[in-house]
């Protein structure tokens, strides 16, 4: 379980990171979503892994998980889903203005 | 603590609603709402001040529930400081925007407001992880803000400041997870107790999780390689926006200072993290700021390469221990942050009456203000340069003075002293082409009187730095104080956790 979360987490990461490099504003935005992605599974996995045990503790109960980063997590991934919405309303207002979807706004001559 | 301390967060906020819910009844209640928050911001900040001269650092648990398990705000001398300044930078600005760069775009006051809430937030909050909820206030508020009136050329600095931030804002999180991961914390001063006692196999995850949080904040400040954003954002912002931003890079810088004066320097392997680089990087952001300065083609393109030379400026001191330096980088900050914000706004002001050559550093028609605009440019380049009489010389004595006992003055002595110099120098030539010579045929361009809102506004800014000069003595004893707390730190921990019951740590699965 710890591998294939680590490896998700590295994969997401490194993806959202070559997206962000490239010059078209939609990888660009594509490339942030994953790489919120990547984050919010590590702050998910800062609490250690549990299975099946309650964020609470309990008389009679052996086992609990951390709550905090749970609280984390649900606001990490509020903001940027917000930031993400504002920045594609963004790319979207800069094409207009524009009438290129590159990131520096003009085409570069190849 | 009386609630007073909730005040500079939950004013603005309240009159960002009062904004947004009066849209339908128009600007001029918009502007009601927004002067009236403004002009009470100063009155709680001075409130705070006073509360915080006393020597007593106040915490205010919100819901009553004890940090660290509950988030706690946080009043010392050196946030107090903070609130005021941002208070006194954001009454001018909103002034000059009130002449018309607010109805250029729509919800500028709202935008303007939340701003200043996340300002005030950062400054207050006793935890990294509200910290970086206050981040993200004031960074959404700065990408609505910066894209403030339009244009192609906002639309292209917004989309780069816009993915810089929100990149960085990933940086932060991955920082906070691995803080959490491994300290099982977020609260500054619980960090301070437990990272003394991280054991020697977790010592470098947590140097890495702290390095990324520098990072981060040295992307807010603007510091070499992370500062080429901030001369694009700044130079294409609307004046009251870029002048209000000046305060946004010393957020970073004033979190440098928490950060390191609270938990960096409660254990001997955290302790050393700025230490070696920061100086030489600093000293390169100073170099970078004098060829940006140079080379500018506009004169508020080179305002805000004046913003990244303060700094370095002040980063190429902060991590030199001692009472001294973290007493005059408070100063210099103060300083730095009302004469760049009044820089932008007079650029603005010049760039006015000159038509299509607008701030650009070329020969155009005659200004008709001259008297006026050339004597506030010459105290604010007298200032922001770093010559007597002015506060800049003071803040820059300080400077070098803390210093001077320590291997680093042969390196920061003449990188401060030359980019004094060279600012001079650039200033000078800069202010001779706008000024003193015109193009003797052109026809002057048509444009409206300026309005006494402008005039107001940068007068009042102009005079911040004769006016710190002349209470020298105080806000240095001030600044001085504020150090002292802030290195003193088993005060503050004790103020935060000391109050709640021995913390019952559960050693967790690793």
């Amino acid at each position: 379980m710890e591998l294939v979360l680590s490896l998700g987490i590295g994969l997401l990461t490194a993806s959202g990171i070559y997206l962000i490099l490239r010059e078209r504003t939609f990888a660009v935005v594509l490339g942030i979503t994953l790489l919120s992605y990547a984050t919010n599974l590590l702050i998910f996995v800062s609490g250690r892994l549990m299975v099946g045990a309650p964020p609470l503790i309990l008389s009679g109960q052996a086992q609990h998980t951390d709550p905090i980063p749970q609280a984390l997590v649900l606001t990490a991934i509020v903001i940027s889903f917000g930031m993400t919405a504002y920045i594609v309303a963004l790319a979207l207002r800069a094409k207009g203005e524009s009438g290129t979807d590159h990131v520096d706004t003009e085409e570069r001559p190849r | 603590m009386s609630h007073a301390l909730l005040l500079p967060i939950v004013l603005p906020l309240i009159a960002a609603i009062g904004c947004m819910a009066g849209y339908k009844r128009g600007l001029a209640f918009q502007r009601q709402v927004s002067l009236g928050a403004t002009l009470i911001l100063p009155i709680v900040a001075a409130i705070l001040i006073a509360s915080a001269a006393r020597d007593e650092i106040s915490v205010y648990a919100i819901g009553a529930w004890p940090a660290p398990f509950g988030i706690v705000l946080v009043l010392d001398r050196l946030s107090a400081a903070m609130v005021m300044l941002t208070a006194a930078l954001a009454l001018p600005v909103l002034l000059y925007a009130l002449a018309g760069t607010d109805a250029k775009g729509r919800h500028f006051h709202p935008l303007f407001q939340f701003q200043l809430a996340g300002l005030n937030g950062a400054f207050l909050t006793g935890d990294i992880f509200n910290l970086f909820v206050f981040f993200e206030v004031l960074l959404a508020a700065s990408y609505g803000l910066l894209a403030h009136g339009g244009g192609l050329l906002r639309a292209r600095a917004s989309l780069a400041y816009v993915v810089l931030n929100v990149v960085g804002s990933t940086l932060f999180l991955v920082g906070l997870a691995l803080v959490y991961g491994t300290l099982g914390t977020l609260n500054f001063a619980d960090l301070a107790l437990v990272v003394p006692h991280v054991p020697p196999s977790d010592q470098a995850l947590v140097r890495a999780a702290f390095a990324l949080l520098v990072i981060v904040f040295a992307l807010k400040a603007a510091l070499l390689p992370l500062s080429f954003w901030l001369p694009l954002a700044y130079g294409a912002a609307t004046a009251p926006v870029a002048a209000l931003f000046a305060i946004l890079t010393k957020v970073g810088i004033y979190v440098l200072l928490r950060i390191f004066g609270i938990v960096f320097a409660s254990a001997a392997f955290t302790a050393d993290l700025l230490q070696p680089w920061l100086v030489p990087v600093a000293i390169m952001t100073i170099a970078l700021g004098m060829i940006g300065l140079l080379s500018a083609p506009r004169l508020s393109v080179g305002v805000a390469y004046l913003v990244v030379l303060s700094t370095g400026t002040l980063l190429s001191v902060l991590s030199v221990p001692g009472i001294g330096s973290v007493s005059a980088v408070i100063y210099y900050l103060l300083h730095s942050t009302l004469v760049t914000g009044g820089f932008f706004l007079l650029a603005d002001a010049i760039a006015n009456q000159r038509g299509v050559h607008a701030d650009k550093l070329e020969r155009g028609p005659h200004v008709r203000d001259l008297k006026l605009l050339s004597a506030g440019y010459l105290v604010l380049a007298v200032a922001v340069s770093g010559l007597p009489p002015l506060s800049g010389f003071f803040g820059k004595f300080m400077l070098m003075q803390s210093v001077q006992a320590t291997g680093w003055v042969t390196a920061i002595w003449p990188a401060l002293l030359i980019s004094s110099l060279v600012t001079a120098l650039a200033l000078a030539r800069q202010g001779s082409v706008l000024f003193w010579e015109p193009v003797p045929d052109e026809p002057r361009p048509e444009y409206p009187p300026p309005s006494r809102l402008h005039v107001a506004a940068v007068v009042v800014l102009v005079a911040a730095s004769p006016v710190l000069t002349l209470t020298t003595g105080s806000v240095s004893a001030y600044a001085h104080a504020a150090a002292e707390q802030l290195l003193a730190r088993q005060d503050y921990i004790d103020a935060v956790v000391g109050a709640s019951p021995e913390i019952v740590r559960v050693r967790r699965p690793r």
